[in-house]
């Protein structure tokens, strides 16, 4: 099986997809010719002809309206933002109309084949305009799915079904892990449950939950909690809209402690929602209250972006504290 | 309103009865066009245009090989357009605001931001303005009438008109003037900043800086139409194309434009045709979308070559003038980066300072936890535990992460 990074994986899943089906189309900033500034969309253009691999002029919110028009017609848009930070003036197209499509025309019309990807995430020296995790202004909005990998399998895997999904997708991609990510990823067609979040590794003290590039670490708090012998439960989300409530309940209830972490700040963050539904479906099985690690309630900034993360120490402090309630 | 006279038949029209010319004043063996005027310029102000382009180009050299020696994060040069940023600066008055994109480092050096505040920012050490928040070359100057600068595309332009309708509400005699590339102008921001000005007759400078590239886009693919200049003509409003290599051009046209905008209150777009020598910025390699040959090409129309021909001429600059000031440039350039690496970062507080005009309790237990967790593990949070002691560590830890971005 190859080995890729995430970008590669990411590549080889449009490649896939445009392969198979001609409706798909790749546009966005940078994305022709250049294949994107980070190149996810290198050698598509060469492949699949300008028509369906180009550049655009550089206004996010015509490219999601004209994803939107293009989805409406029938065609299966792939459109990159490029970067998540970026993708505000598209905000209203998101949210009133891909979100709605479907909804306000009693399904007489609807954007389903649409996916916009975009790279998100801190730990990059980027500072507020190139490290922000927008996941839960769009978690909500009802009728969005929102998909977040953690790795080249899961990358590839989650963005052919996000692109075949009936309904659009956001897909966030943890950008600190493009490069420094790899892993070896089938080179056939494969596809990974959207809504479905995984257990990549049991145990019995304490669940832990999160998504993208915190999957990878919270993997280095458990070490810590491990050695301390601490059996920590790990769930990959997957996706944040649907979520898999019914997996972290049952995690939970084996458990009875829950920690939920994001890089985005704590106020509105996604981890509160996870936190209220679990205290509702787990509340006499809870050792602990559930535990958040998040960004701070501030802007992401750059010269304490060490200090601001929540980083895999602060991780593995909240995991102490959970089981040492 | 819309006036109109009747047509009974279909006649389309296509917008090719309307041609942009470009308004050019300097040959590039620096000499004037025949029936170009120069404007007036005197002496002393030629020299501080001048040495402001010289620096804000040994700047730009200087910064870009110290990320190269992974010093610092991130950089952008101003490179190839030094006579648009700075000429346009030099027309108005000093106390005019500036809402620039990223790209116009020569708009402070001319205003006579130091090279120490540049450091300061681009280390984002305690002294800088911004308070380490930002990355590098995101600079703001409250005494330059220069706001900070924000990455996101085209935000500025209609935050300048409406800054620029206050300041004709003040009645201080003072405009607005706003850069931006040929790419941002293809943002809905553009749009909006343009019609807000014609119809309520703002005074502001809409300074487009056509560069022929966003990132890795080129002109071409970023609009069908002769330019960005057309487009003030669905405004109504006053429109020039110049020659934006062309210092001479640059500064009479921007003149101009200032006269206009604060006399008559009329918003007026300057489109200045220029070329982005360098790369986007130090996380981008041009080889993956432009010939060398076309740089080249470019490189032949150097604004700064142009302007100091034309010195020569005017007896106001020689070879020994030259060599001393790029000496004494580099050397302060270097002197000055290695003073500021070595300050300390913003104090730990600064996390949460400013979010709000002041902090708030939950934004205060916030810090207070995080100051709990990085007293307990001082060893992975160098900045932060040197803030929280500052005799803990004076090692220099604030060039030791930094990745590219």
């Amino acid at each position: 099986m190859p080995t890729m990074n995430m970008l590669q994986a990411i590549n080889n899943a449009l490649d896939i997809a445009m392969a198979e089906d001609e409706k798909v189309l790749c546009f966005g900033e940078d994305v022709g010719g250049f294949g994107g500034v980070f190149r996810a969309t290198s050698h598509l253009q060469e492949k699949y002809g300008r028509a369906r691999c180009f550049n655009t002029p550089l206004v996010e919110q015509g490219i999601v309206g004209f994803a939107n028009g293009l989805a409406a017609q029938g065609s299966v848009p792939v459109a990159e933002i490029q970067f998540a930070d970026y993708i505000f003036p598209a905000f209203d197209q998101i949210v009133n109309e891909t979100a709605k499509f479907r909804y306000r025309s009693g399904d007489l019309f609807n954007v389903g084949g649409l996916t916009i990807r975009a790279p998100y995430g801190g730990g990059i020296s980027g500072g507020h305009y190139h490290s922000q995790s927008p996941e839960a202004y769009f978690a909500h909005t009802p009728g969005l799915k929102v998909v977040v990998p953690r790795n080249p399998y899961e990358a590839k895997g989650l963005l052919l079904a996000a692109i075949r999904d009936p309904d659009p997708v956001l897909f966030f991609e943890p950008k600190r892990l493009y490069r420094a990510s790899t892993g070896e990823v089938p080179e056939e067609d494969y596809q990974l449950p959207i809504g479905e979040a995984e257990v990549t590794k049991e145990g019995s003290d304490v669940t832990l939950v999160g998504w993208g590039a915190q999957m990878e670490v919270i993997e280095r708090a458990v070490e810590l909690a491990e050695k301390e012998g601490i059996s920590c439960e790990v769930i990959d989300l997957r996706s944040i809209l649907p979520w898999d409530e019914d997996s972290v309940a049952e995690s939970v209830l084996k458990t009875g402690r829950l920690v939920v972490t994001h890089e985005a700040p704590r106020t509105g963050g996604f981890a509160g929602e996870i936190a209220a539904a679990i205290q509702d479906r787990c509340f006499l099985y809870l050792e602990s209250p559930i535990m958040r690690v998040t960004g701070l309630d501030t802007p992401f900034p750059l010269t304490l972006e060490k200090e601001y993360l929540p980083d895999h120490l602060k991780i593995f402090e909240a995991i102490r504290a959970s089981v040492n309630y | 309103m819309t006036t109109t006279r009747d047509i009974h038949v279909p006649e389309f029209l296509a917008g090719d009865e309307f041609s942009i010319p470009t308004y050019r004043v300097l040959t590039q063996e620096g000499t004037l066009y025949e029936g170009a005027e120069a404007p007036d310029l005197d002496r002393e102000l030629a020299r501080r245009i001048y040495q402001a382009m010289i620096t804000t180009r040994v700047l730009d050299e200087r910064m870009m090989a110290a990320q190269r020696q992974g010093r610092l994060s991130f950089y952008m040069q101003c490179t190839g357009e030094e006579a648009a940023v700075i000429g346009a600066t030099a027309a108005l008055d000093d106390a005019d605001m500036i809402m620039a994109q990223y790209r116009e480092q020569g708009a402070l050096v001319y205003r006579g931001f130091s090279i120490d505040e540049f450091m300061n920012q681009l280390f984002g050490n305690e002294l800088d303005y911004g308070k380490g928040r930002q990355m590098p070359i995101h600079y703001g100057s409250r005494k330059l009438h220069y706001m900070t600068i924000s990455s996101p595309l085209a935000t500025q332009i209609p935050q300048a008109t409406g800054y620029a309708y206050g300041q004709k509400l003040a009645g201080d005699g003072h405009c607005t003037v706003t850069f931006f590339g040929e790419g941002a102008a293809s943002e809905g921001d553009f749009h909006a900043a343009l019609n807000m000005a014609a119809v309520h007759e703002v005074p502001v400078i809409f300074f487009c800086r056509n560069n022929g590239y966003a990132i890795s886009t080129p002109a071409i693919e970023q609009f069908a139409a002769d330019g960005v200049a057309p487009r003030a003509f669905g405004y109504r409003m006053h429109v020039i194309r110049v020659d934006g290599n062309d210092i001479l051009a640059v500064y009479r046209a921007t003149q101009e434009a200032r006269r206009i905008a604060v006399e008559h209150n009329k918003p007026v777009l300057i489109e200045a045709m220029t070329y982005r020598l360098a790369a986007h910025s130090s996380s981008d390699d041009p080889s993956g979308y432009r010939s060398r040959k076309e740089e080249e090409a470019w490189r032949e129309k150097d604004p700064i070559l142009r302007m100091r021909r034309w010195m020569d001429d005017q007896g106001w600059w020689d070879d020994e003038e030259e060599k001393a000031l790029q000496e004494s440039l580099r050397r302060e350039v270097l002197e000055t980066m290695k003073r500021a690496e070595k300050r300390p970062p913003p104090p730990l507080d600064s996390l949460v300072t400013d979010v709000y005009a002041d902090v708030t309790p939950a934004l205060q237990h916030q810090l207070d936890a995080l100051k709990a967790h990085i007293r307990r593990y001082p060893d992975a949070y160098p900045r932060g535990a040197r803030s929280l002691d500052p005799g803990l560590s004076q090692g220099d830890d604030a060039a030791s992460d930094k990745g590219g971005a």
